[in-house]
């Protein structure tokens, strides 16, 4: 089927189906990673609900995370429902709006098929991780009867097996990703706000000012991370908030420079002058006409940087010094290593979990990088 | 003629470099009159982008540095020294700039009417759907069509001469009482340069605005300047009527810049360049800087030359071109 074939008899005959079926036209039409994240979050959310329509109020009872979780769930299923809907009955066809450079990028990456899969496993897993509550076999630290229950294979009653405590392996895998999403994403997210700000500072200002932001730049870097984190787990709690803090506050120097090069460049360009001419003040120039432009990397550095930060949360967690009292992905490995012979689905499965996200991070990371390169691109 | 809007006096704006210091604009002294095109002509490195950039305080300071005893007056207000504050307010408000880019001068991640309409509500306090409106009514000024699905188009959409419209659209946005267009029509194609320039030239009329126009292109003085100032190496070297130059060049330079332009009067003619290139701002040579350009050059050009006034608009700086013009003169 011809694309303009297929979009033509999405216009037709879509809108049936998408009501029933949300993401199901746009995937024939050859769409397949919308697609597909909508079907799959569509039937995913629909089963869940099915099969723990006798459970909801307990888990709507069950502290914040509970109506979260729900709210979520009816979230996702209104939001593919009305997204489809619109997008089977809109306008479509080939829209004759303008796309400004997001738009060309996102073009380029929707056309990488290992990055859209990498992305489709990580708004996966996200989701997943946010209704949680809903989807867990067990309470991640119930204990299990210690004289039945422990190093309990694969089973249909514990699909991952339990650990020595007889705790279910599935219910704390699923409780780890929120620790390891959580603190990959928050501590990106101010390590690169930071560093965003500081680079673009340095770089729009110049001179002094540049050197002198560069060199404390340099001093952070130089300071093992390593060493700090494990002096200032060892001071403090090992409370999820600190680790994340202490992520976030040392992993900006590196998005920094990337952004200062950048900046370096660009505040040369004529359209800078040109702002300047207009009678725009620094503030305004740096923020709405450099770090926009400037962007383009960060994004990568942020997306490779999650995986990082997952891997680096991991290895502390392997370590001993990770979040204290709440399954993560580290930890478990950590735990089950001493019983990899009698009982290797305790590290496995972890270990497959840390391996897979960090992959999908990576992917995505490739895949934005070639589709925010200009020089990549016609 | 009317009143003086821009009085640049004893400009010398330097830069300060490893190399040496660069005396990039070295006693420039010229007027913009309410109304007129001035046109500032010149070979690359003569110094009429930093003179223009100085007006607006755009150079960055170090390594630029505008030396004692220089003076700008905008309506009267000294700018050299003038705060930050209010030449922001000046900037884009009363003087507005145009530059030789337009593939690069618009902003590539936000659409043309973003742009405008950021200019707009910053200057003019709009709000946004006013802006929107004005800013579709200036690129339909600037001779857009379709300006209203134009808005939403980002610069790669568009081709070069577009760009410059819109860049105009925006300079114009404020209606500035003066528009300094460096090279507005150098990087494009001869006919899109034809529409810019009558483009220019018709605006000028409508919002009564002056226009200071920074060219190495000689036919687009011709075709839209009121008045002249020949630059050539940091300074002054003649300004006049833009018929008196055309017909009468006094100094050597000016002559030799019509010569390298091409004639439809005399076709066989052969076009002579002038020999050479400008010499390094950082070492000017001694006495007349065009000497070692100059095909008249002779005893007498080895003096530091200064700018001699043959008549109410005319001025020269080379002591024979003023010998014979005024020695003739006299003579008559």
């Amino acid at each position: 089927m011809s694309e303009d074939g297929a979009v033509h008899g999405l216009r037709r005959g879509g809108a049936p189906l998408t009501a029933i079926l949300p993401g199901a036209p746009q995937l024939l039409a050859g769409r397949w990673g919308a697609g597909t994240v909508a079907l799959l979050v569509w039937l995913g959310s629909w089963w869940v609900l099915i099969a723990r329509r006798h459970s909801l109020a307990d888990v709507w009872a069950a502290g914040w995370d509970g109506p979260l979780a729900i709210t979520t769930l009816l979230g996702a299923l209104v939001s593919c429902w009305v997204w489809s809907l619109r997008d089977t009955l809109g306008p479509g066809g080939h829209r004759d709006v303008s796309v400004g450079q997001w738009g060309l990028a996102c073009r380029a990456f929707s056309k990488n098929r290992t990055a859209v899969v990498g992305l489709i496993v990580i708004v996966g897993l996200y989701y997943v991780a946010l209704i949680t509550p809903l989807v867990t076999p067990a309470d991640p630290s119930a204990q299990g009867n210690l004289l039945t229950e422990r190093f309990l294979p694969l089973s249909a009653a514990h699909r991952l097996g339990t650990d020595q405590y007889g705790r279910d392996v599935l219910a704390r895998l699923l409780y780890g990703a929120r620790i390891s999403l959580t603190i990959g994403f928050v501590a990106v997210g101010i390590s690169v706000s930071i560093g965003t700000l500081v680079g673009a500072t340095a770089g729009y200002l110049g001179g002094i000012a540049d050197a002198v932001i560069m060199r404390f730049v340099d001093m952070i870097i130089s300071f093992p991370r390593l060493i700090l984190l494990v002096t200032i787990v060892a001071v403090f709690d090992r409370s999820i908030f600190l680790i994340v803090v202490v992520l976030g506050l040392t992993l900006w120097p590196g998005t920094a420079r990337i952004v200062r090069g950048e900046v370096l460049s660009l505040r040369e360009r004529e359209f800078v002058q040109a702002a300047r001419a207009l009678g725009y003040s620094t503030r305004r120039i740096i923020l709405r006409h450099i770090i926009p432009n400037a962007l383009a990397p960060v994004i990568v550095a942020a997306t490779l940087g999650i995986g990082n930060t997952i891997v680096l949360e991991a290895g502390l967690s392997f370590l001993g010094l990770g979040v204290a009292g709440t399954p993560s992905w580290g930890s478990m490995v950590a735990e089950g290593r001493g019983d990899l012979l009698n009982a290797w689905w305790l590290a496995t499965f972890p270990g497959l979990a840390i391996v897979f996200t960090v992959l999908s991070f990576n992917l995505v990371g490739d895949g934005l990088r070639d589709a925010l390169d200009p020089r990549l691109r016609t | 003629m009317s009143e003086i809007l821009l009085s640049i006096k004893d400009l010398r704006t330097w830069f300060f470099t490893d190399q040496g210091v660069a005396k990039a604009v070295d006693g420039v002294s010229f007027e913009v009159r309410e109304g007129e095109t001035l046109g500032v002509v010149g070979e690359s490195g003569c110094g009429k982008t930093v003179t223009s950039l100085s007006v607006l305080g755009l150079l960055p300071q170090p390594p630029a540095r505008i030396m004692d005893g220089s003076s700008i007056l905008f309506e009267g207000e000294e700018l050299i020294g003038a705060d930050e504050r209010r030449l922001r307010g000046l900037r884009g408000n009363e003087i507005s700039m145009i530059f030789q880019e337009p593939m690069s001068s618009l902003n590539p991640v936000f659409s043309i009417g973003d742009q405008i309409i950021e200019v707009l509500r910053l200057h003019r306090g709009l709000d946004r759907k006013d802006a929107r409106v004005e800013a579709a009514r200036l690129l339909q000024e600037v001779g857009m069509a379709e300006p209203d699905r134009r808005l939403d188009d980002y610069p790669h959409q568009l081709s070069g001469g577009m760009r410059q419209r819109v860049m105009i659209a925006m300079a114009l946005s404020c209606e500035p009482k003066l528009l300094i267009a460096d090279e507005p029509t150098t990087a494009l194609d001869v006919t899109i340069q034809a529409q810019i320039l009558e483009l220019l030239a018709d605006l000028r009329g409508r919002y009564g605005m002056s226009v200071l126009l920074i060219t190495h292109d000689l036919g687009v003085v011709a075709e839209v300047c009121d008045r002249v100032v020949v630059m050539y190496a940091g300074q002054v070297v003649e300004t006049g009527d833009v018929e008196e130059i055309f017909a009468d060049p006094q100094h050597p330079y000016t002559r030799g810049l019509l010569r390298s332009l091409p004639s439809l009067d005399v076709p066989e003619r052969r076009l002579s360049p002038i020999p050479g290139m400008v010499p390094s701002p950082i070492d000017w040579p001694q006495g007349c800087r065009f000497r070692d350009r100059c095909d008249s050059a002779g005893d007498g050009c080895e003096a530091e030359q200064s700018l001699v006034h043959l008549g109410d608009h005319r001025a020269v700086r080379c002591w024979k071109a003023a010998a014979e013009s005024l020695g003739g003169a006299a003579g008559s």
